[in-house]
């Protein structure tokens, strides 16, 4: 498959150990099948999050994208920075929008960055990894590389909110984007069709402030993946995939329910349908072990 | 700052001073932000209310609010608003601002965990998340935190076995290289910002 190099901002979740590992497992797995090479930003920092607003304002969280761009200029000319974390790649190229929009506020942020001795130009594109398998590999070209169709899966495609707005995936819609779906299906698995909880938010950074508010939210997703048949959820966001899976037994308590449904990245659906292993795929970094995933990989 | 100079003009005070805050006059009050918010029914000013508020002068009622700190940051509003308002920026900004004033409501959760973010981001370049969630527990005092961590102890057992969370990172964990750079270009940053935003 095609050869294709990328600068690469796994962000804060994504590190060893940390609540999105098996992310980072199951997208250099994915990437090594496609043969794509990713380049780490050298020294990368947290972009700040969305939260990030309450003690830095605008200028500080603009700058730590800044600097993560300026960085990826400097050591991986000529490539895109790709991210895989919903809230990196969206502050990374909201940061980008306003740098290059603002003559003023390139100037403030360039002064600032003068003091970790980097200078931001403007030169790279900040860009999510679903973006890449979309509009540089293609749906087709991924589909065509698949070794073991993930048949007899029914996955609830939960795309969330910052992989879709409020910049999105290119020809999709905010309300009702397709690509997931078209992910799974592609993949040789089942997408529910009419799943309403698609697009609603999780609670985000808010799951830990307001749980009791933030786990209403869990809880109408859930219900809806179950309710639609689904035996599984899959998503592009780390915040997504560790709000929705991990309170669950919270949830359990709060209303009574009794859910206990695996929460995937496409990142693992991808390594699986492409022969990978179960460790390839990370598919032991879950509280919710994906079984019926694991049992297409162990074959 | 002084507020005796925009005693009667905080719409002004709003566009020089909040991120954002020169697209609060392009709001004409259809209310479809409120009704896609998806915490919409905790927000004691919606942000189509709050938007009227700043137009009227309200300023102790919209800075003293906890309305802004219900952003759960998921942009539905920015997306959907027919004036392109970025919606979303100007709750972060009005909340920042409202902190910097002193005027946050006491305890108010995200205003607090929104802090421990950034202390916890800025000490080392990267997030620590073990000592991201042993802050918020015990925010209020040590028997509390016990009694918070005793309730997430599944949680966080389960995301250690699932190889997601590391007790190691309690003696220092992930960082950046470039420590002093980084800090010196965060001081300087929140100097110019505040200098143009009157936040010293």
């Amino acid at each position: 498959m095609a050869n294709k190099t990328y600068s690469f901002y796994p962000g804060c979740s994504s590190q060893g150990k940390a609540s999105s590992s098996n992310y980072l497992t199951s997208t250099n797995s994915m990437c090594q099948k496609l043969g794509i090479t990713l380049n780490e930003v050298p020294d990368w920092n947290c972009c700040g999050a969305s939260i990030g607003y309450g003690g830095g304002g605008e200028l500080p969280r603009v700058v730590l994208s800044a600097r993560n761009l300026a960085l990826s200029e400097q050591h991986n000319a000529g490539q895109d920075m790709v991210a895989t974390c919903a809230a990196c790649w969206l502050a990374s190229r909201e940061a980008k929008e306003r740098l290059d929009h603002s003559p003023e506020m390139k100037a403030d942020a360039n002064v600032a960055l003068k003091e970790a001795g980097l200078e931001y130009k403007g030169q790279a594109q900040a860009r999510h990894m679903v973006e890449v398998l979309l509009e540089d590999i293609g749906m087709e070209a991924l589909q065509s590389g698949v070794k073991k169709p993930l048949k007899g899966i029914k996955f609830a495609g939960y795309v969330g909110c910052q992989t879709n707005r409020p910049f999105g995936i290119t020809g999709e819609s905010f309300e009702n984007p397709m690509y997931l779906d078209n992910m799974i299906e592609a993949m040789g698995a089942e997408a529910v069709s009419n799943y309403d909880q698609k697009v609603t938010c999780c609670g985000g950074a808010l799951a830990f402030s307001e749980p009791e508010k933030s786990q209403k939210q869990i809880k109408d997703i859930i219900e809806s993946a179950y309710d639609h048949g689904a035996d599984m959820i899959v998503t592009p966001c780390p915040l997504c995939q560790a709000n929705v899976e991990i309170y669950q037994g919270e949830v359990n308590k709060r209303y009574g329910t009794k859910f206990n449904i695996p929460v995937t990245y496409y990142s693992q659906l991808i390594t699986v349908a492409y022969g990978g292993t179960a460790a390839e795929a990370a598919l032991g970094g879950h509280l919710i072990a994906p079984a019926k995933l694991a049992d297409i990989a162990n074959k | 700052m002084s507020e005796m100079k925009y005693h009667n003009n905080f719409l002004k005070e709003v566009e020089e001073r909040v991120e954002e805050g020169h697209m609060v006059k392009m709001c004409m009050q259809c209310g479809v932000c409120s009704g896609s918010c998806p915490f919409g029914p905790h927000w004691a000013h919606p942000p189509q209310e709050l938007f009227m508020m700043i137009r009227a002068g309200k300023r102790e009622e919209v800075l003293s609010s906890d309305s802004m700190w219900m952003c759960t940051s998921c942009y539905q509003c920015i997306v959907r608003c027919p004036r392109k308002l970025p919606i979303t920026h100007i709750m972060h900004g009005l909340a920042y601002l409202s902190k910097r004033e002193g005027m946050v409501p006491k305890g108010q959760p995200t205003a607090q965990f929104g802090q421990m973010f950034w202390d916890n981001l800025t000490k080392t370049g990267r997030v620590n998340e073990l000592k991201l969630s042993l802050s918020l527990y015990f925010k209020d005092g040590f028997g509390q935190g016990i009694k918070n961590a005793m309730a997430m102890q599944s949680v966080g057992l389960g995301l250690m076995k699932a190889g997601r969370l590391n007790p190691l990172e309690i003696l220092g964990g992930h960082s950046i290289k470039d420590k002093s750079g980084f800090q010196a270009m965060l001081k300087k940053a929140r100097e110019i910002e505040d200098t143009r935003r009157k936040l010293a």
